[in-house]
């Protein structure tokens, strides 16, 4: 059936930054996608539950903390936990070259964005990745 | 049904994804629904509806908060518009739900109104079966702000609650009067600022002039300060006196058959329209089309070709 993608946007950690992640909501939404957003300072079990609750394809995580090698791989380990292996992971914030390396390769995030990212590479990514998963 | 077991095991996952699946529709939709059927009813529906920025998740959370800590486990339908030129959304009533977040006796699911045809009524009634399938004590439905949608949940849902604010003032009597005919409860939130006593006596003068059956159940008028907490036992205590009004006025069973009845009418809309989609080819359509806009056919002339070329088809 034709439904439309549903991506959970969250924030985890402390800071309160929530600008960028609104961008990519709004982005998101006009791309056709159902957003769910939760705002800030989530933690990963917080993110995880409503992942599962709203059934969604896709988590999209913005986070600017620095927090990000310890938040990121926990999100995933209880996604794994739940047996969501099926939900495709993105996350955007500031992050170096080598932390985005690891959490692609050891910890299952499908793509990492940083600060000059385009929106619509961000969609044009979801939206493949969505095709070639259904 | 592997789903629909899973499901009335308790599985989060499972509830999850049914609820997905009859949001999407289909005929993997009416079999989980008919597999659930039997097991629907026991659920207390709630609806809960008002004007944009209201305070309707803050309600709906601060209530199935209460409900949670006298025991009963609440499941929760909030709906947000779709855009009608994306069909995208953004579903952001969560936000406001936090504090029920790590309770395993709560379910919350975000819904877009989506805009197809039966639209979010049919979806969201299915959507509370599931929930109420699924053994939640009490199912909280948010609508959209009010709108067409406020007069919707009034059949979905047993009790109605409707949420005003102060100061909204001359513009807004419009609506109050529609609002008054399928409010079970008036809440004024925001009563901490100034014109809520006001807003309060307006309500109460439109009931008074509103023609309720003397024996009937008048609408009480609540206020509360929802951020806070403040108002939300009354709140909770007026929905529950409102079920048992029902129940004991046999006015439930008269509910419920309307419930049936509109519900089967909107299936039966649904069905017969993605039947005569299945039968009549997209040319056909555009044939009939064209021949409307040329006035040579009328459209209730073409909707009964329509109708008829679905019907002989299927048997030949």
């Amino acid at each position: 059936m034709d439904r439309p993608i549903r991506v959970l946007i969250a924030k985890p950690g402390l800071d309160g930054h929530d600008r960028g992640a609104k961008v990519i909501a709004r982005a998101l939404r006009d791309a056709g996608m159902e957003v769910i957003y939760t705002g800030i300072q989530q933690t990963p079990q917080m993110i995880v539950e409503a992942a599962l609750q709203e059934d969604v394809d896709v988590i999209g995580l913005s986070i600017l903390s620095g927090a990000h090698m310890t938040l990121l791989p926990r999100v995933m380990e209880l996604l794994r936990d739940h047996g969501m292996h099926d939900v495709l992971v993105v996350a955007g914030g500031i992050i170096s070259d080598e932390d985005a390396r690891i959490l692609k390769e050891q910890h299952g995030i499908a793509e990492v964005y940083g600060p000059g990212a385009s929106t619509h590479d961000i969609v044009r990514f979801i939206q493949e990745q969505c095709r070639t998963r259904a | 049904m592997d789903l629909a077991q899973a499901l009335l095991e308790g599985n989060r996952r499972a509830l999850a994804q049914a609820l997905t699946l009859v949001e999407t529709g289909g005929p993997q939709a009416r079999m989980l629904l008919a597999a659930l059927f039997a097991h629907t009813g026991r659920a207390h529906i709630v609806g809960v509806t008002g004007a944009p920025g209201a305070g309707k998740s803050t309600l709906v959370a601060a209530l199935a908060a209460h409900w949670r800590r006298t025991g009963r486990t609440v499941g929760i339908i909030a709906v947000d518009p779709t855009s009608p030129f994306t069909r995208g959304a953004i579903l952001g009533d969560r936000i406001r739900m936090q504090a029920l977040s790590g309770d395993s006796g709560v379910f919350i699911r975000s819904m877009a109104s989506r805009g197809r045809l039966g639209g979010i009524a049919r979806a969201t009634g299915d959507a509370v079966a599931v929930l109420d399938a699924a053994g939640f004590d009490m199912v909280l439905v948010e609508t959209v702000g009010a709108g067409q949608g406020e007069v919707e949940i009034a059949a979905t849902a047993h009790t109605t609650i409707v949420i005003e604010t102060p100061g909204a003032g001359d513009d807004i009597q419009a609506i109050k009067a529609g609002i008054l005919e399928i409010a079970d409860l008036l809440v004024v939130n925001k009563a901490d600022r100034d014109g809520a006593e006001q807003t309060v006596r307006q309500l109460r003068a439109m009931l008074s002039l509103a023609d309720l059956p003397a024996d009937g159940w008048t609408p009480p008028v609540l206020t509360a300060v929802a951020t806070r907490g403040e108002g939300i036992e009354a709140i909770a205590a007026a929905t529950e006196r409102h079920l048992a009004y029902l129940r004991e006025s046999g006015r439930f069973a008269g509910r419920e058959q309307e419930r049936a009845r509109r519900e089967l009418r909107l299936i039966l809309q649904e069905t017969a329209l993605a039947r005569v989609h299945a039968r009549v080819s997209s040319s056909d359509w555009d044939a009939l089309i064209a021949q409307i806009v040329a006035r040579t056919l009328d459209p209730y002339a073409a909707a009964d070709q329509l109708l008829d070329r679905a019907w002989s088809n299927a048997g030949g």
